[in-house]
C-alpha cells in the first residue's frame, strides 16, 4: 500500500461478510441506530436488571463452591489429600475414607457406559440415517419421554423386576459362562454393583443418543452423498462420512452421560447394596458418593462426619464440572460448524 | 448392519415399555380414594395414603417456581438482547455447565443456605433447591426461544418509537409466549420428581403440613421411603405414588407440546 503513489479508488463494492461473526458486527452498528438513545432511565433501569439475572447464574456457581469449600474445611484440614486413598469409613470412631465410594461411583459409571454406548450410537445412527421419517419424530419422542421418567421410579422398577431378573437368570448365567474371570463371581444377590451399572445405563441412553442425534444431523449432507458417489455401501457411508466427521461430539455426547451417571443418585442408591468395600466382583454390593450423601447426610452427628459428607460432595461437583466442561466444548465444536477433526 | 442397528432400537426401547407397562398394571391396582386423601398410616394398618405427600410436593414446587422462574426468565433475556458477547458466553457456558451438576450437591447447598439458619428442615429449603436447579435450564431455553423472534419485529417497535425494554417485554417475549412456557414447563418436569435435594432440605413428614418452615411430605420422597422399605402394604403404595408422579409430569409435558403447536409460534 505504502509505496503506491495515489491510493487507487474502489469503485466496488466491499465484499458482505457472511458468519455469526459478521452477523454480531452489523447488529452492533446497526444497533444504536435503531434504539436512540440508549441510556434512557428505564432501558438503562431494565437492561441492568437483566444483566444482574445473568450475573445471578454465575453467582450461583460461586455460591455452590463457597458453600462445598467453606462445609468441608474441617475434613479437608483432618484427613487432606488422604480423604481419597483411605478406605476406612467408620462414623463411630471418626476415621473417614472416601476411597470405596470413589471406587463405586467410577466403576458403576463406567460399567453403565460400557453398556450404554453402543446402543446409543445404533439408536442415535437409526434415527438420523435410516429410519422413515414419520418414525423418527415418534422415536425421539419415546427417549424424551425416557428421560422425565424421575430417577426415583427408575430405581422402583429396578427394586422389583430388574434385580430379581438379574438374581435369577442374568447372573448365573454370567457366572457359569464369565465366572473365570473374577469379575461375574459371589452369591448372586441380584443386588449390587451389575444392577446399579444397568439401571444407570438405561437412564443415560436417553442423553447419550440425543445429543448424538442432534451432532450427526449437523453433518453437511453432501458429506454423506460424497462417500456415496465413490462407491462406499450405505454402512460404510455412515462410518467414513458420518461418525468419522461427528467423532468429537459424539466423544462429547459419552462425556456427557459419564458426567449423568457420575452424579446419579436415587436408582443407583436403591440397587447399589449400600455397602463401603471394594469388591473386584461386580456383583458384590458397592456404595457410591452420590449414594452415601443420600444415605448419611441426615444421620450424620458429628461435625467431622458431616464436613467429610460434603467433602465427598465437593469432589462430587468438581468431576462432574470437569466432565461436563470438557462435554460441552466437544459439542460445541460441532455443532457451531467448526471442522470437527480439529479437536479430535 | 441394519439390523443390529434396528436391534439396538429394539433393546433400548424393551426397558421403556417394561417401565411403562409395570407402573400401569402395578400402579392401577393400587389407587384408590383413601390414597388421595388419606395421610400415611402407621406400619401394620392397611390403607393410608399420600394425599399430604402430593400436596406438599405442590407447595414445594411453587415455592421452587416463584423464585426460580422469574431469575431463569431475566436470564434468558439478557442471554438473548443483551448476551451476543463475551460475558454472555460466560453465562452461557455457566448456566450449561449448572445443568450437569448432580442434584444432591444443590441438595447440600440448599441445606446450608436454608436448614442451617433455621435450624429446622423446610418445604422453603427444598423449594431453594429446586429453584437452584431450575434457573439454568429456563435461562438457556428462553434465551433459544427468543432468539427465534425474528429481528425484523423488534426494528418494527424501534422503528414505532417503542422503548427497549417495552419492545423486549411486550413485543419479543410476548410473541416467543409459548416457546418460554415449554421451557419453564420442561425445567418444572425436570425437577418435579427430583428426590436426591429434597433428602436433606424438606424432609418428608407423615402428617399435614401447612407452613412452609416446617418439614414437608413430598409425592418423590414418600416413594423413595416406601420402595426400600420391607412392608408389602407400603410397596404397593409406592407404585401407586409413581404412577401419580408420572401422570402429573407426563401430563404436564404433553399439555404443553398440545400448547405449543397450536401456540404463536409455530406461526412465526
Amino acid at each position: 500500500m505504502s509505496n503506491q503513489a495515489l491510493p487507487r479508488p474502489r469503485f466496488s463494492a466491499p465484499e458482505p461478510e457472511r458468519g455469526p461473526q459478521a452477523a454480531r458486527k452489523v447488529e452492533a452498528r446497526t444497533a444504536p441506530l435503531l434504539q436512540g438513545k440508549v441510556s434512557e432511565g428505564p432501558d438503562a433501569f431494565f437492561g441492568w436488571v437483566m444483566r444482574l439475572c445473568g450475573l445471578a447464574v454465575v453467582a450461583l456457581l460461586g455460591l455452590i463452591v463457597y458453600q462445598l469449600i467453606v462445609g468441608s474445611e474441617l475434613s479437608w484440614h483432618a484427613f487432606g489429600w488422604k480423604f481419597f486413598w483411605q478406605s476406612d469409613w467408620n462414623p463411630v470412631e471418626d476415621q473417614y475414607g472416601a476411597l470405596p465410594f470413589v471406587f463405586g461411583t467410577i466403576v458403576s459409571s463406567l460399567l453403565a457406559l460400557v453398556i450404554a454406548v453402543p446402543l446409543s450410537l445404533g439408536v442415535a445412527v437409526f434415527t438420523t440415517e435410516m429410519c422413515p421419517i414419520n418414525l423418527r419424530g415418534i422415536l425421539s419422542f419415546t427417549t424424551e419421554l425416557l428421560a422425565a421418567i424421575p430417577s426415583v421410579v427408575y430405581g422402583l422398577w429396578a427394586i422389583f423386576v430388574l434385580v430379581p431378573l438379574l438374581r435369577e437368570y442374568v447372573q448365573p448365567f454370567l457366572a457359569t459362562t464369565l465366572g473365570w474371570t473374577g469379575l461375574f463371581s459371589g452369591p448372586p444377590y441380584g443386588i449390587g454393583m451389575l444392577a446399579a451399572g444397568v439401571i444407570l445405563a438405561i437412564m443415560i441412553i436417553p442423553i447419550i443418543s440425543s445429543i448424538a442425534r442432534e451432532v450427526l444431523t449437523v453433518v453437511p449432507q453432501h458429506q454423506r452423498e460424497a462417500v456415496l458417489a465413490l462407491g462406499a455401501t450405505r454402512w460404510e457411508m455412515i462410518r467414513m462420512g458420518v461418525l468419522r466427521n461427528a467423532r468429537a461430539g459424539i466423544v462429547g455426547a459419552i462425556i456427557l452421560g459419564l458426567g449423568r451417571a457420575l452424579g446419579e443418585t436415587m436408582a443407583v442408591t436403591m440397587v447399589i447394596g449400600n455397602r463401603p468395600e471394594i469388591a473386584k466382583s461386580l456383583f458384590a454390593p458397592g456404595y457410591t458418593m452420590a449414594s452415601v450423601l443420600a444415605n448419611e447426610f441426615t444421620e450424620a452427628t458429628g461435625d467431622l462426619y458431616l464436613s467429610a459428607l460434603i467433602e465427598i460432595g465437593l469432589a462430587l461437583f468438581f468431576v462432574t464440572i470437569v466432565v461436563n466442561a470438557l462435554a460441552r466444548l466437544l459439542v460445541w465444536s460441532v455443532t457451531r460448524g467448526q471442522p470437527a477433526r480439529s479437536l479430535a | 448392519m441394519t439390523g443390529v442397528a434396528i436391534l439396538t432400537v429394539v433393546l433400548v426401547l424393551l426397558p421403556l415399555f417394561a417401565i411403562f407397562a409395570y407402573l400401569l398394571y402395578k400402579g392401577i391396582g393400587s389407587i384408590n380414594l383413601a390414597f388421595l386423601t388419606q395421610t400415611p398410616k402407621p406400619v401394620g394398618e392397611p390403607g393410608g395414603g399420600m394425599a399430604n405427600a402430593i400436596v406438599g410436593s405442590m407447595v414445594i414446587l411453587a415455592i421452587a417456581s416463584v423464585l426460580g422462574v422469574p431469575f431463569g426468565i431475566g436470564a434468558g433475556i439478557f442471554l438473548s438482547e443483551y448476551g451476543r458477547n463475551r460475558y454472555g458466553d460466560i453465562v452461557r457456558f455457566v448456566s450449561d455447565v449448572l445443568n450437569g451438576v448432580p442434584s444432591i450437591v444443590i441438595g447440600i447447598v440448599a441445606y446450608g443456605l436454608v436448614v442451617m439458619r433455621q435450624k429446622h428442615f423446610s418445604a422453603l429449603a427444598g423449594g431453594v433447591a429446586l429453584a437452584i436447579m431450575m434457573v439454568p435450564t429456563i435461562a438457556r431455553t428462553t434465551e433459544q426461544m427468543l432468539l427465534l423472534v425474528p429481528q425484523a419485529i423488534r426494528e418494527a417497535a424501534y422503528g414505532l418509537g417503542v422503548s427497549r425494554w417495552r419492545t423486549t417485554l411486550s413485543i419479543t417475549l410476548r410473541t416467543a409466549t409459548s416457546g418460554v412456557i415449554t421451557g419453564v414447563m420442561l425445567a418444572f418436569a425436570r425437577v418435579a420428581g427430583e428426590t436426591a435435594p429434597l433428602l436433606f432440605t424438606a424432609f418428608g413428614n407423615q402428617f399435614w403440613n401447612w407452613k412452609t418452615d416446617q418439614p414437608t411430605a413430598a409425592l418423590s420422597l414418600q416413594i423413595f421411603t416406601y420402595a426400600i422399605s420391607p412392608f408389602d402394604e407400603w410397596h404397593r403404595q409406592a407404585w401407586a405414588g409413581a404412577l401419580v408422579l408420572i401422570i402429573l409430569i407426563v401430563g404436564a409435558v404433553a399439555a404443553v407440546r398440545i400448547a405449543v403447536r397450536h401456540g404463536t409460534l409455530a406461526g412465526a
